[in-house]
C-alpha cells in the first residue's frame, strides 16, 4: 500500500471516530494491516500539514445550551481585512471566521464570523462587542440567523 | 447549560476538545493529565457519545486539505418560489448542507464537489434549474476554524 492509499484508509478507518479501546492506533494498524508507528507517523503528517485540524473531543454544542448562532458579515477595507480576521478569529465565541468575495453593490461584505450564544441576545451583544472592536474598519454589517435547516448531510469520504 | 456534567466531565470536554496524544496509550496519558485512570476515562468518552453530549471524539478532518472543490453558496429566492427552488438544489448530490436564513440572501448552501470543473457545472446547472442567479462565494481565507466551549 503506497502512502497515499495508507492515508485514504486511515480517514477511512477513523471517520466515525477514534476506536474508544486503550490503543486505538494499534487496533487501526491492525485493521489494516501495517505497523502501528506507521499509522502513528501517517497522523502525526495529516496534522502537520493540516489535512487533520486536530484529534479532539468535540462537544455538542446544542446539547451544551449554545443553541443560538448567527453568521456575522462585514465590510471592512481589504488592507484590514487579514489583520481584522485573525482578531475575531481568536474571540471565543466565534467558531469560524473567513475573508469570502464580495457582490457589489448588493453584497458589501467581505468578513464573515459565525458568533454562538445561548439565545439570539446573546449573540447580537456579540456582535456589538465585535462591531466596538473593529472600531471604524466596520463600515456595515448585519447578521443572518438561520430560520430551518433545509439539508443537512454533513460530508462523508469515499 | 446540562446540569448532569459533573466536574470529571467538564474536565475531559474542556480539556480534550483541544486534542489528544498520538501514542502508544494516549488514553492513559489523557488520563493523567486528568487525574482519573484510563478505565474511567474510556467509559465516560463512550457514555457520552452515546447520550450525543460529544457528537465526536477523533480526527477532524478538513475536507478542503484532502482535494476537492468548496463553496458557500447564497440566492435571493422569493418567497412564493422558496420552497420549490430549495427542493430543486437539495437534489442534487452535491449539495452538502443548506440553511434558510433571515435575509434577502434567504438561500445559504455549501457544495463540495471533487474538482472546479465540478464546481462550474454544478452552479451552472443550479441557475438553469432554477432560474435565479447563484452567488458563489468562496472562502479566500480562513481565519480560524473550531469552537472551543468552556462548560
Amino acid at each position: 500500500m503506497n502512502t497515499a492509499d495508507l492515508d485514504h484508509q486511515i480517514v477511512l478507518a477513523t471517520q466515525a471516530g477514534l476506536p474508544l479501546v486503550p490503543q486505538p492506533y494499534q487496533l487501526i494498524a491492525e485493521q489494516l494491516g501495517v505497523e502501528t508507528s506507521l499509522i502513528q507517523e501517517r497522523m502525526r503528517q495529516m496534522l502537520e500539514d493540516g489535512r487533520i485540524r486536530r484529534i479532539a473531543a468535540v462537544p455538542n454544542h446544542y446539547k451544551l445550551g449554545y443553541v443560538a448562532n448567527g453568521m456575522s458579515v462585514w465590510n471592512v477595507p481589504d488592507e484590514r481585512v487579514d489583520q481584522l480576521g485573525e482578531q475575531l478569529g481568536t474571540l471565543e465565541y466565534v467558531s469560524h471566521c473567513y475573508r469570502r468575495p464580495r457582490y457589489l453593490p448588493e453584497w458589501p461584505y467581505n468578513l464573515f464570523a459565525m458568533v454562538h450564544g445561548t439565545n439570539r441576545n446573546e449573540v447580537m451583544e456579540k456582535v456589538r462587542r465585535i462591531a466596538l472592536l473593529l472600531d471604524e474598519a466596520d463600515q456595515g454589517h448585519e447578521v443572518l440567523f438561520s430560520t430551518k435547516i433545509l439539508k443537512k448531510t454533513g460530508m462523508r469520504f469515499k | 447549560m446540562d446540569e448532569s456534567l459533573d466536574e470529571i466531565n467538564r474536565n475531559i470536554i474542556n480539556t480534550l476538545q483541544y486534542g489528544f496524544p498520538i501514542c502508544d496509550h494516549p488514553f492513559r496519558e489523557a488520563a493523567a493529565s486528568l487525574n482519573i485512570t484510563e478505565s474511567e476515562l474510556l467509559e465516560r468518552i463512550r457514555v457520552m457519545r452515546e447520550s450525543g453530549i460529544l457528537t465526536r471524539f477523533g480526527p477532524l478532518f478538513n475536507a478542503e486539505e484532502m482535494g476537492g472543490a468548496f463553496s458557500l453558496c447564497a440566492m435571493k429566492i422569493p418567497s412564493e418560489k422558496f420552497d420549490s427552488v430549495a427542493d430543486k438544489v437539495n437534489a442534487l448530490p452535491q449539495v452538502a448542507h443548506n440553511y434558510q436564513r433571515d435575509h434577502a440572501m434567504n438561500m445559504w448552501f455549501v457544495l463540495a464537489t471533487e474538482s472546479p470543473e465540478e464546481k462550474l457545472e454544478t452552479l451552472k446547472k443550479i441557475e438553469l434549474q432554477t432560474g435565479y442567479r447563484v452567488y458563489d462565494m468562496p472562502k479566500e481565507k480562513e481565519y480560524f476554524v473550531g469552537l472551543y466551549l468552556k462548560v
